[in-house]
């Protein structure tokens, strides 16, 4: 009977294994474990047997359930993984395929640069100030020592700008102390003459007038002059700096802008050339010129010794701003007391110093909003300038 | 300002060379711009002398000559000039030199098939006069072979030099002279006052009626002249500054203009009736100009005139009628001092630049105008011959010195420079100022040159550009103290927040002009700000909204086929009352290109601007939950297609479809979608944010959809509103899913289904809980006109 038994188990086993589906897997496990099966039929038959050799055939059978119950597993698990495995194959694509891709967006380098400024200078304690672009006359000029008449004026291409219809504008801003001293006393159409702001200066006069010093600004925003041609727009964009406290001298000056000036270009052999100059609200003047290199045909910032008119020489000086002590009289101006307040003011142009950094050329492209142009020369949104993170980007 | 080296050196002993003095001028602030020797580009060219000069074998006009150029070697060379021959000395250029008067660099080359090895070179072909009849002519005793430009004195850089408003002084080469000298470049040679004999009271009688513009009006009569060419050495001179030679007459008031600073004007005696009197001009008075130019002039201004006409426009420009010519016999020299302000204001409302007018504006030496009519009256008699009379003088010249008090510890206070006063004593009075040095204050005196001096702070100034500005030495600035606070506004702050999530969000930032054309404006909602005088009317009136700009951005992009438009501005709109910071953002073509997944490229949609506005205003902090639309936005706006979005009565940003007027106007046919956000209008952030400790429902939340019909009237939004205020402890979220017209839905109604979800706070819902929920969530929906779909 064994011998009988052995054999049929034999027979389910194998074809238990040689399932090549699950359905035929669940038939032969029906004909050997299912409840009219082989084994559970054998199992049936116990009681007829005397004890000592029902406990022997038991043990027998039960472990021949298990055996077949494992073998139906791994046939099982076996079966699955290839079900799976040619299920997988059929899914197959081409990952070359594109994916749908975010569109891209891009920071002008205007504001990049107005970015990189405010965090140099925040790093010297300059906080960043802003005022009226439609300014009167007596905030861009009078107040900056620049009478009606005086031949400065005629430096700046001035746009006059008038409410339509006649109306008057409300004041800008600030209240304005009356002016210190004796000096510049003020015609009354001063303030009902409107400018476009020929200069970021006029923020110079508001802060002074509207917060006591010590006083450490700069004065990033949009300026204009009736001017168009290649090298100049009617619009630009100007950074004034402006420091007023006890004791502040040019030696001071010196340092912020050489501090500025390698900081915003990144090298530290940069020479500034400090020449003197003119301009109405400072005195002394200063015009500063930065040592430049021509490394193949552009021009690099710092490096070399340069050679004043020497053409051989590769070296060259590059005008780069205007500064000076402010005019104790423009101190006046704004009611300060100018032998207890002293301090220094510059003015640069951004426009320039992105094209000097970043490679641009034509100033104009800067306002056309070319979408190729800005992509080109454009930042990405998370490229903020820090000085923990780095300026350039 | 332009002018030879041999110029400066008629004023200046100095053995300083061109770099030495440029060098020089840069350091004392006057800027040289350029300096360029004519000498270099005729660098090339040596004397040489014809040899012999045979006809051309096969041309009639040209001869082939032998020169010698010194080398022992000499060369053939075929020339056309007529007066080429045996003999004569030239200037010779060999093979390679550049040819600077017909921009040609010379080659050996076969001329009608003879060698031709260089070029005999007439005036013009080297740039240095107009004449091309024939070759050079050069004296016998030129020495042949060395370096023309040298020989003929051209090497003579002209330095061009900038100056700044301030410097009225250094309008002349004397006053740079004097600056250079002051700074131990050389020497000033004294001025030498003429002795003049005179031969009687000045002819023509002068007055001035307008002191408050002509304060002085000073004149000598030269009476016999001839006014021929005048000396090769004054035309030399003129022409290296790059004015033109006229006359005797005419180059010496340009001697003294470029000279001294010091314009003078000359008056052709036989064309006067009467006297000269400086007074104001009559309205509607007219003078034709010496540069052909007919002005008419008004009561602010200050003429010279005699009986019968206006003559000069006092201190700007003479008038032709009266102006000297080859036939003049007698002239009258008007030497006068203008106020600056009057010349500065009549200049400018004529448009008329001259040499004269700025040099008056800045205001020229009041003690230079006796002696420079001196000066220039003997000059005439010297080149023109003729007899000089009295000076004239009518009013009295400004000449009260003016002094300063001084503290020479103001040089360390505001240069941070340490001069010790001895040294600032030497460099003031080295620039002609006169110190008192006791008791502190000192007592400066300026000199009568230095109108520009006004304050001590410009005596800080002189001394640092004469002890050396590159000797300010670096100081840190001391770090402000306490804990570092942002040194950036709120405003600032906004718009970097506002441009980083712009660009992130694929959007490029523009920047427009700020200035667009009327028309644009008005389209617009009006510009009251508007320009006098604007570049082009297309940039004539301040923006009252940043989309123009934008609009013609987006049109140009288009017109170069870019197929999808995102642009973004952070700019200012200027209204009546002030300037609004604004962020605008466009959406023009495709936002989605068509792809290989969904297909078709998707067009942007006022719903695609909705949510850029709204991820706008949820960066700047605005509890976008509470924003309210109203339809429809101003009128550049599709009236169905756009809507204002307020928080309580503010309105904070306008979005939509833009008008197909605007779009046709603009002339795009793109669909265009566009925003404002009214930086300034919205609700300031109020500090940082205080987090409450997080605790998380233990409770799962519950979602429940709804379907409403509601009249198709029924915003949205209020629909929203309502339900979510049925339950507000337990209702969270309530989103519209689906929105349905057509079969099964009335005519004029719309079908809208709600996904509610509920957080249940403290315990689990109940079957009856969820009902009683469902009840007044729909008794919610009916206050606003919405019914349960049944």
């Amino acid at each position: 009977m064994d011998e009988m038994l052995e054999s049929q188990l034999q027979s389910l086993m194998a074809a238990i294994e040689r399932a090549e589906t699950v359905a035929d897997l669940r038939e032969a496990e029906l004909k050997a474990l299912g409840r009219k099966g082989l084994l559970p039929a054998e199992m049936a038959k116990l009681g007829s047997l005397a004890p000592d050799a029902r406990v022997e055939r038991a043990k027998l059978l039960n472990r021949h359930k298990a055996d077949m119950a494992d073998v139906v597993a791994t046939r099982l698990a076996t079966l699955e993984k290839a079900a799976l495995t040619a299920r997988l194959a059929a899914e197959r694509i081409d990952m070359s395929l594109p994916a749908d891709s975010a569109p891209q967006g891009s920071v002008h380098p205007i504001s990049q640069v107005m970015d990189e400024l405010a965090e140099i200078f925040a790093d010297l304690g300059l906080f960043v100030a802003t005022g009226p672009e439609i300014e009167d006359d007596w905030h861009n000029f009078t107040a900056l020592n620049i009478p009606p008449e005086h031949p400065a004026r005629a430096m700046h291409d001035t746009f006059y700008a008038r409410l339509a219809g006649g109306e008057q504008p409300e004041p800008a801003g600030d209240e304005q102390p009356e002016p210190a001293g004796d000096q510049q006393s003020e015609p009354a159409g001063d303030r009902q003459r409107y400018v476009l702001r020929t200069h970021t200066s006029p923020v110079q006069i508001r802060t002074m007038m509207a917060q006591k010093p010590p006083i450490r600004i700069i004065a990033p925003g949009r300026v204009y002059r009736s001017d168009s041609d290649a090298t100049h727009t009617p619009m630009f964009h100007q950074v004034e700096g402006l420091v007023i406290d006890r004791g502040i001298h040019m030696g001071h000056l010196k340092w912020t802008l050489e501090t500025f000036v390698k900081a915003f270009f990144e090298v530290d052999d940069v020479i500034l050339r400090l020449r003197p100059s003119f301009f109405p609200f400072t005195e002394p003047s200063v015009e500063v010129d930065v040592g430049c290199s021509w490394e193949g045909g552009t021009l690099k910032v710092g490096g070399s010794n340069p050679v004043v008119g020497s053409s051989a020489s590769s070296g060259s000086w590059l005008e780069i701003l205007g500064a000076g002590m402010v005019h104790p009289r423009v101190i006046a101006n704004c009611g300060l007391d100018p032998d207890e307040w002293q301090g220094f003011a510059f003015g640069c142009g951004i426009d320039r110093l992105a094209m000097l950094k970043y490679g641009m050329t034509d100033l104009r492209a800067f306002f056309d909003a070319d979408l190729r142009w800005l992509k080109h020369y454009g930042f990405a949104s998370l490229d903020v300038p820090t000085l923990s993170g780095g300026l350039s980007q | 300002m332009k002018f030879p080296l041999s110029w400066l050196r008629r004023y200046l002993d100095t053995p300083a060379g061109a770099p030495a003095i440029a060098d020089a001028l840069t350091r004392l602030g006057l800027e040289v711009e350029s300096i360029e020797n004519p000498a270099e580009k005729l660098a090339p060219f040596v004397i040489a002398q014809v040899l012999s000069a045979e006809p051309h074998p096969q041309a009639d006009k040209l001869r082939v000559l032998t020169v010698d150029r010194g080398d022992g070697q000499p060369l053939q060379v075929v020339c056309g000039a007529p007066n080429a021959r045996a003999g004569m000395k030239g200037v010779f250029g060999a093979a390679g030199a550049f040819v600077p008067g017909s921009g040609i660099t010379l080659k050996v080359a076969a001329i009608r098939g003879v060698e031709s090895n260089g070029m005999m070179c007439s005036s013009r072909e080297l740039d240095l006069g107009d004449d091309h009849d024939g070759i050079i002519e050069l004296p016998a005793n030129a020495p042949v072979g060395q370096p023309y430009a040298g020989w003929a004195g051209l090497d003579d850089p002209i330095f061009d030099v900038a100056i700044t408003p301030n410097r009225q002084d250094c309008m002349g080469v004397h006053g740079i002279a004097r600056d250079l000298a002051a700074l131990g470049i050389g020497t000033l040679k004294p001025l030498v006052h003429p002795a003049i004999t005179t031969t009687g009271p000045c002819p023509i009688p002068i007055r001035t009626d307008d002191e408050s513009g002509c304060p002085a009006f000073l004149a000598r009569a030269v009476t016999g002249v001839v006014n021929g060419p005048s000396p090769e050495w004054l035309q030399q001179l003129l022409t290296r500054a790059g004015l033109r030679s006229i006359s005797a007459l005419v180059d010496i008031t340009n001697y003294f203009s470029i000279g001294y600073g010091r314009p003078l004007h000359v008056y052709d005696m036989a064309k006067l009736s009467g006297g000269l009197t400086a007074r104001r001009a009559i309205n509607g008075e007219t003078l034709l100009a010496l540069n052909g130019k007919t002005y008419t002039l008004d009561d602010s201004m200050t003429v010279i005139a005699d009986d019968s006409a206006v003559h000069d426009i006092g201190g700007i420009m003479g008038g032709e009628q009266s102006g000297v010519s080859a036939t003049t016999r007698d002239v009258l020299i008007e030497a006068a001092y203008f106020a600056p302000d009057r010349i500065g204001a009549t200049g400018r409302a004529l448009g008329l630049v001259s040499d004269a007018r700025s040099r008056f504006e800045r205001g020229v030496d009041p003690a230079f105008v006796a002696p420079a009519l001196d000066m220039a009256a003997a000059m005439v008699a010297d080149l023109c011959g003729g007899a000089i009379s009295d000076m004239a003088v009518a009013g009295s010249l400004p000449d009260a010195p003016r002094t300063l008090g001084y503290d020479p510890a103001l040089v360390t206070r505001l240069a941070g420079l340490d001069v010790a006063p001895a040294e600032q004593q030497r460099l003031l009075a080295a620039l002609g100022f006169m110190v008192e040095p006791v008791p502190l204050p000192w007592r400066v005196t300026i000199p009568s040159w230095r109108r520009d001096v006004q304050g001590a702070a410009d005596l800080v100034e002189e001394i640092v550009r004469l002890h050396g500005i590159d000797k300010v030495q670096s100081v840190a600035l001391p770090r402000a103290e306490g804990v570092a606070r942002p040194t950036a506004t709120p405003m600032q702050l906004l718009e970097r927040r506002l441009r980083r999530l712009m660009a992130a969000r694929g959007a490029d930032e523009a920047i427009t002009w700020s200035f667009i054309s009327a028309a644009e404006a008005d389209r617009f909602g009006g510009g009251p700000w508007v320009l006098d005088n604007p570049l082009s009317a297309d940039l004539a009136v301040m923006r009252p909204s940043l989309l123009p700009g934008l609009l013609a951005a987006a049109q140009r992009n288009a017109a170069r086929s870019q197929p999808g438009i995102r642009l973004f501005e952070l700019g200012r709109r200027y209204l009546a009352d002030g300037e609004h910071p604004t962020l605008a953002l466009l959406l023009a073509g495709e936002m989605a290109p068509r792809g290989w997944q969904q297909g078709k490229a998707r067009a942007a949609t006022a719903f695609d601007m909705k949510a850029e506005i709204l991820a706008a205003l949820a960066a700047a902090g605005v509890p976008v939950e509470r924003l309210q639309t109203r339809q429809p936005a101003s009128p550049h706006y599709h009236p169905g297609r756009s809507a204002k979005l307020v928080l309580g009565q503010q309105l904070l940003a306008e979005f939509g479809d833009l008008h197909p007027e605007q779009l046709a106007l603009a002339g795009l046919s793109l669909p265009i979608v566009a925003g404002e956000i009214h930086l300034d209008a919205l609700p300031e952030r109020r500090g940082k944010r205080a987090r409450p400790a997080f605790r998380p429902s233990a409770l799962q939340p519950l979602n429940r959809d709804f379907a409403f019909l509601a009249p198709d009237t029924l915003a949205a939004e209020a629909l929203v509103r309502a339900v979510r205020g049925a339950d507000k402890a337990l209702i969270t979220d309530a989103r519209i899913f689906d929105r349905f017209t057509g079969p099964g839905v009335p005519d004029g109604q719309v079908s809208l289904a709600l996904a509610v979800t509920l957080q249940p706070a403290d315990r689990t819902l109940t079957d009856a809980d969820l009902e009683a929920l469902s009840k007044s969530v729909v008794a919610a929906a009916a206050k606003v006109g919405a019914a349960l779909r049944g």
